[in-house]
């Protein structure tokens, strides 16, 4: 089913939920909304599924319009962060409801819950009662009883993020093998942009009730188009610099007091031909200690990550995130000289943000 | 655990062992003190001065300042009482009164309101809530006031000016229907203590849940049968319970609107009788005594209905779980 969004806006009085949301989403993809709190992720998502009714703008599902079609209406299935399962009722209970709504006779719904809770490796605690499962459980029940009626579209409201690291990362994997095998449509709210980047063919990145990208998670990543998605996708996230580009003989070099470094004519020209200073961005994987690095500073602190320490090393009044191999053991207060991957680099305008590279 | 730390640590000696028992023992009581004291003095002992009075002939009439003087009657008064032939329609008449008020009006109109106020826009909610409110924070002596207002005869009251003004016959409604605004009456300040409990349970219903509700397929009417309702269960069954209690042991209301009357305990309810017999007989004597013994059975069935109550509603199966919350 494909899910068509045009100019959606949901204020609640004069507070702006989201506005003026413009998406096309195709049929079975699987699509992240990434963003901070507050950013109007859920307040979308609610209004897809029709808690919410939009204050203005379109939403289709296929053909149809359904900005007021009741949420029973519109054949969808969600996937809560709380879980949201029902306490008083056992796990096949809570499963079937959706069915029992229906009205699916009592055969066919026991049918189809053992399938789902089969599927989702929960047949053996249909007699439970919610409160008596662990959270990765509960999650199988909440995804099951999304998925028995056989949904349209799938939405998820950050449905990972109560669950245990580990766990995490198993129903990441889970949930993406399931929703291209079933090919339902999907829209998974998140403000993990690992979690975002990992599973969805697109990423819908918001902040402040606007849609700042939308984009493959390569494309955001490589690309970005502003300075918020370049600093929200990417982890660690991406360093920035106030800088000046100045060209010289065809040569590009980004300055500051404290560092010169010379940029490729590709990326250095739009910045250089931009009035006054700009942001330069850069990701902390395009930045390495080097003996033979033309920029020196002081390393602040080490944080050791396990398969490579995140350093924060000071250049001047800058200061830069990088990751290093653990077996050198870089210490806090040594003096290290680090080399810049130029080819990477992203440069901003510092009013707009918007990227002086990519439109 | 606690279990592991002494036999584990079995250097401390026993004598200080004891004295940290005891210790935690005054803890225990220190903190039930504030409670207990209040039942002892506002409950036990009251009951134990009733149910020693019941058993006694002290009335106005034999009163004198030597209370030594009071005469043991043993069940005297009991007998009094199963005989007196207006024991039995009081009895019933209490029956009704509880049951009626309690089913329309404590309970039933009490979920009505705050399911309606709870699905509707919170501020206009929360003032149709304050709306119902109003009976019980008004004295009840100006609300019976208002209300005898509203129902006396033509060309006085309030229903009667508009009987007549669209041309309807007129009433002496308190004479005519006395238990429709007797059960009326009590039953519009019985509402907002089950609609504040029903209330806050819906409103702490997690917001998910409800939504899950409505995305699973369900109607709000389909909502509130299969989620609301089961997850309210406690606060319901609380406030049936509660609620039964203190219609029991309510009588101002009807003191003051009807007094029991018209004609011969038409109204009048166990409470009430008590009160009669005791403090306000239609005589000028108070017979204390007697008064005692219906004080003292109205009592009894109180204990016994909320130990029944309890039973059979499971409530420290409630109270150890709170089901809301176990998500």
């Amino acid at each position: 089913m494909k899910v068509t969004i045009d100019n959606l806006s949901k204020k609640f009085g004069d507070v702006v939920g989201v506005e003026n949301l413009t998406l096309h989403i195709e049929d079975g993809e699987f699509v992240a909304f990434l963003g901070p709190s507050g950013c109007g992720k859920t307040t979308t998502l609610l209004t897809l599924a029709g808690i919410y009714k939009p204050t203005d703008g379109v939403i289709r599902f296929g053909e149809r319009i359904v900005n007021t079609v009741q949420p029973k209406d519109r054949n969808i299935g969600m996937v809560f962060q709380s879980y949201a399962l029902y306490p008083h009722m056992t796990v096949f209970q809570n499963i079937a409801y959706p069915l029992k709504l229906k009205k699916v006779s009592k055969a066919d719904q026991h049918d189809r819950v053992r399938q789902v809770a089969n599927v989702m490796g929960i047949g053996e605690l249909l007699d439970r009662r919610p409160g008596q499962l662990s959270g990765g459980q509960q999650q199988r029940v909440a995804l099951g009883r999304a998925l028995v009626k056989e949904p349209d579209v799938l939405l998820f409201d950050e449905p990972l993020s109560n669950l245990d690291a580990r766990l995490r990362l198993t129903m990441r994997g889970e949930i993406k093998h399931l929703q291209k095998d079933l090919g339902i449509t999907s829209i998974y709210v998140t403000h993990d942009q690992v979690e975002a980047m990992t599973m969805a063919d697109r990423i819908a990145v918001m902040s402040g009730g606007h849609l700042q990208a939308f984009d493959s998670p390569d494309e955001l990543y490589d690309r970005p188009k502003t300075q918020f998605v370049a600093g929200f996708v990417g982890n660690p996230p991406m360093n920035f610099v106030d800088v000046s580009v100045q060209a010289s003989n065809g040569r590009f070099f980004a300055e500051t007091e404290s560092l010169r470094l010379e940029v490729q004519k590709a990326r250095g020209a739009p910045p250089a031909s931009h009035d006054g200073p700009v942001v330069m961005g850069i990701r902390p994987e395009d930045i390495q200690i080097a003996s033979n690095g033309l920029v020196s500073g002081e390393i602040f602190v080490v944080e050791p990550l396990g398969r490579e320490d995140l350093i924060d090393v000071r250049v001047g009044r800058h200061s830069f995130l990088l990751l290093a191999d653990t077996e050198n053991r870089h210490q806090a207060g040594e003096r290290v000289s680090l080399a810049f991957d130029m080819e990477q680099v992203q440069f901003f305008d510092p009013e707009t943000e918007k990227s002086l590279l990519w439109q | 655990m606690s279990e592991q730390a002494k036999t584990s640590d079995s250097s401390v000696p026993r004598g200080i062992l004891g004295s940290n028992a005891l210790k935690s023992y005054l803890g225990a009581y220190g903190f039930m003190a504030p409670a207990g004291i209040l039942v002892i003095v506002f409950f036990l002992i009251p009951v134990a001065i009733v149910l020693y009075l019941s058993v006694t002939n002290l009335a106005s009439s034999n009163f004198t300042s030597d209370l030594a003087k009071m005469e043991f009657v043993g069940l005297k008064n009991y007998q009094t009482l199963l005989n007196d032939q207006f024991a039995r329609k009081i009895f019933f008449n209490t029956i009704f009164y509880v049951l009626v008020t309690l089913s329309i009006f404590n309970v039933s109109l009490a979920l009505i309101v705050s399911l309606l106020t709870t699905h509707i826009d919170r501020n206009a909610g929360f003032v149709f809530r304050a709306l119902w409110i109003l009976p019980r924070i008004t004295s009840p002596v100006v609300y019976i006031l208002i209300w005898k207002r509203m129902t006396a005869e033509a060309p006085f009251g309030i229903i009667n000016q508009f009987n007549e003004a669209f041309g309807q016959p007129t009433y002496n409604y308190l004479a005519t229907n006395p238990w429709v605004f007797v059960v009326v009456v009590n039953g519009f300040i019985g509402v907002s203590f089950g609609m504040i409990i029903f209330t806050s349970a819906i409103e702490s219903i997690p917001k998910d849940l409800l939504n899950a509700s409505l995305v699973d397929g369900s109607s709000k009417l389909q909502r509130i049968r299969y989620v609301i309702m089961p997850l309210i269960r406690w606060p319901l069954l609380f406030v049936v319970t509660y609620q039964t209690l203190s219609l029991l042991t309510s009588f101002v209301e009807i003191q003051l609107l009807t007094d029991g009357g018209p004609g011969l305990y038409r109204t009048e309810v166990w409470s009430l009788t008590a009160y009669h017999r005791a403090l306000s007989n239609y005589f000028g004597n108070a017979q204390w005594g007697y008064g005692s013994a219906f004080a003292v059975l109205l009592v009894m069935i109180g204990v016994v209905l909320a130990v029944i109550y309890m039973r059979v509603f499971r409530f420290d199966e409630l109270i150890a779980e709170p089901r809301v919350e176990a998500l």
